[in-house]
């Protein structure tokens, strides 16, 4: 059963044309993965999942409620919004709330809960992620991993049925990365949909059931995960697949040498599955 | 003629019973100017075009004609032309005016508080389902506040000082005070030395005060690992 669809789609900034022609569905309880390079509207894409984005034309449903491009009431928006949330890159804590306290406001200032309750179950969330013992410090004072963990906790204290994650890696220091996958495959797991913007291509193939590539505002392909996020094959998509599983980083001290990055997500393997 | 330590140590005792009063009047024209800017800064980040020009108006006059000029329209002016004023108290004319007068500066300060919270924080509450009113005033606000307060601090250090010009309606205050022992002595540099040392205490103090409160408001965003024991109380505190 399709928990999200999206009909004819277009956003549109000033004469530009961002997206165009995206129709997409999104089956309750997978795991979808949106890959492409950078300024092809992924981002977008996600934002207009959530309507933080206001779609152009077209048609954007979740969980039965659709809104249309040519109209788009309040109520609409929260209605959808009160069943998805998303992750930012860049966390977005709010900053002067502690982990905890960030965790409770979704079940607080929606009126979800009472303050003990809320706090009860924010706690029971932040000790599931393993992060009880930071839960009365203030953002400022986390790691990137511990405020991407926090953000996703936040994200699904009140159940969501969507939870939309834009490049929720790419802003972390690389040994901080696996701690916060190994957070999303946990919730893979737990039946949330979810619709993933990433560049973590070997995470994407393990987790995701399905991938889609865009480019320059258009889905270019769509299908499982395995399949478009091969590294076998010829094509524009295999080339992009590969140049993003062999990345090489030069940094300053190492004008002469070069680093290959190799898939860090190892956590079905490893056991946490 | 020298300089009188008699004359100057003697003068403090007079001129700090008008204390109370200069305080008065920069708390209350304080709080005119916290409520009037507040409420406009609103209207200028928020309502239709036509009234976000109406508070650029309000800015543009308020910060460009003198607090005297002000003050004087204020006491002398408004009574002929509306009977509303007539009658109004010199004490009344100053603190409107001063309250006034800070308004337009604090719309200023205010704005810029609330745009430098981070857009990123706003999208967070969105995405979360909040209603704009609780992201305003559970996140933006806090937050923008903070920003705000030093040249909040200002705005009340000069306000306190403007508080003299009140003599010039009639107003006994600290330097109109002043003013009368001078006169009466011939000793102007011991009486104004005095009330200068009078004035720049007060502000010492306050600043002392202000430096207080931003170090409590800025405590979320040090790092510096948070105390877990007072848990309960933080979380209902700030929630």
């Amino acid at each position: 059963m399709s928990l999200i669809q999206i009909s004819n789609l277009a956003v549109q900034f000033s004469q530009h044309k961002v997206l165009k022609n995206i129709d997409l569905t999104f089956e309750e309880g997978s795991v979808t993965a949106i890959v492409g390079p950078s300024g092809s509207g992924k981002t977008t894409l996600l934002r207009t999942l959530n309507l933080l984005q206001s779609p152009s034309e077209g048609t954007v449903t979740v969980a039965g409620i659709t809104v249309d491009a040519k109209h788009i009431s309040k109520a609409d928006v929260h209605k959808i919004r009160s069943q998805s949330t998303m992750v930012f890159q860049q966390f977005n804590l709010f900053k002067n709330l502690t982990a905890l306290e960030n965790v409770m406001s979704p079940l607080i200032y929606n009126k979800l809960a009472g303050f003990d309750e809320a706090k009860a179950i924010a706690l029971k969330v932040l000790s599931d992620f393993g992060l009880e013992s930071i839960a009365d410090q203030y953002p400022v004072t986390l790691s990137g991993g511990q405020s991407q963990r926090v953000s996703i906790a936040r994200a699904i204290v009140a159940k969501p049925k969507v939870v939309l994650f834009d490049e929720p890696t790419s802003a972390l220091d690389p040994e901080m990365v696996s701690d916060v996958l190994t957070t999303i495959a946990q919730l893979a797991q737990q039946h949330i949909t979810m619709v993933i913007v990433t560049h973590e291509i070997e995470f994407a193939r393990q987790i995701a059931n399905n991938a889609i590539f865009v480019e320059n505002g258009e889905v270019i392909a769509q299908g499982p995960a395995n399949k478009i996020l091969s590294t076998k094959g010829t094509g524009r998509i295999a080339d992009f697949v590969n140049s993003l599983e062999n990345r090489v980083i030069s940094t300053p001290q190492q004008t002469n040498t070069s680093e290959v990055v190799t898939p860090r997500f190892r956590l079905l393997q490893s056991g946490a599955n | 003629m020298t300089f009188s330590w008699t004359y100057f140590i003697g003068l403090f005792p007079q001129l700090i019973k008008y204390i109370p009063l200069s305080l008065f009047m920069a708390v209350v024209a304080m709080l005119i100017a916290v409520i009037v800017g507040g409420l406009l800064t609103l209207v200028q980040l928020y309502a239709a075009k036509p009234f976000q020009l109406l508070v650029k108006l309000y800015v543009s006059f308020f910060r460009g004609v003198p607090t005297l000029v002000l003050l004087f329209i204020v006491y002398y002016g408004l009574p002929e032309i509306s009977p509303t004023f007539k009658g109004i108290s010199a004490l009344t004319a100053a603190i409107a005016g001063l309250g006034v007068k800070q308004s337009a500066y604090l719309i200023e300060i205010f704005r810029a508080g609330i745009t430098s919270v981070d857009e990123g924080q706003i999208e967070a509450g969105e995405t979360l389902n909040f209603s704009f009113t609780r992201i305003f005033l559970s996140i933006i606000l806090p937050q923008a506040a903070l920003n705000a307060l030093p040249a909040t601090g200002n705005t009340f250090v000069s306000l306190l000082k403007e508080t003299s010009l009140a003599f010039t309606l009639g107003v006994t205050e600290i330097f109109a005070d002043g003013k009368l022992l001078a006169s009466a002595s011939l000793r102007f540099f011991e009486v104004y030395v005095a009330v200068g040392l009078i004035y720049w205490v007060m502000i010492i103090i306050y600043t002392w005060a202000q430096k207080y409160v931003e170090d409590l408001l800025s405590k979320p965003y040090r790092r510096v690992v948070a105390n877990v024991v007072d848990s309960d109380q933080q979380s209902s505190s700030a929630i």
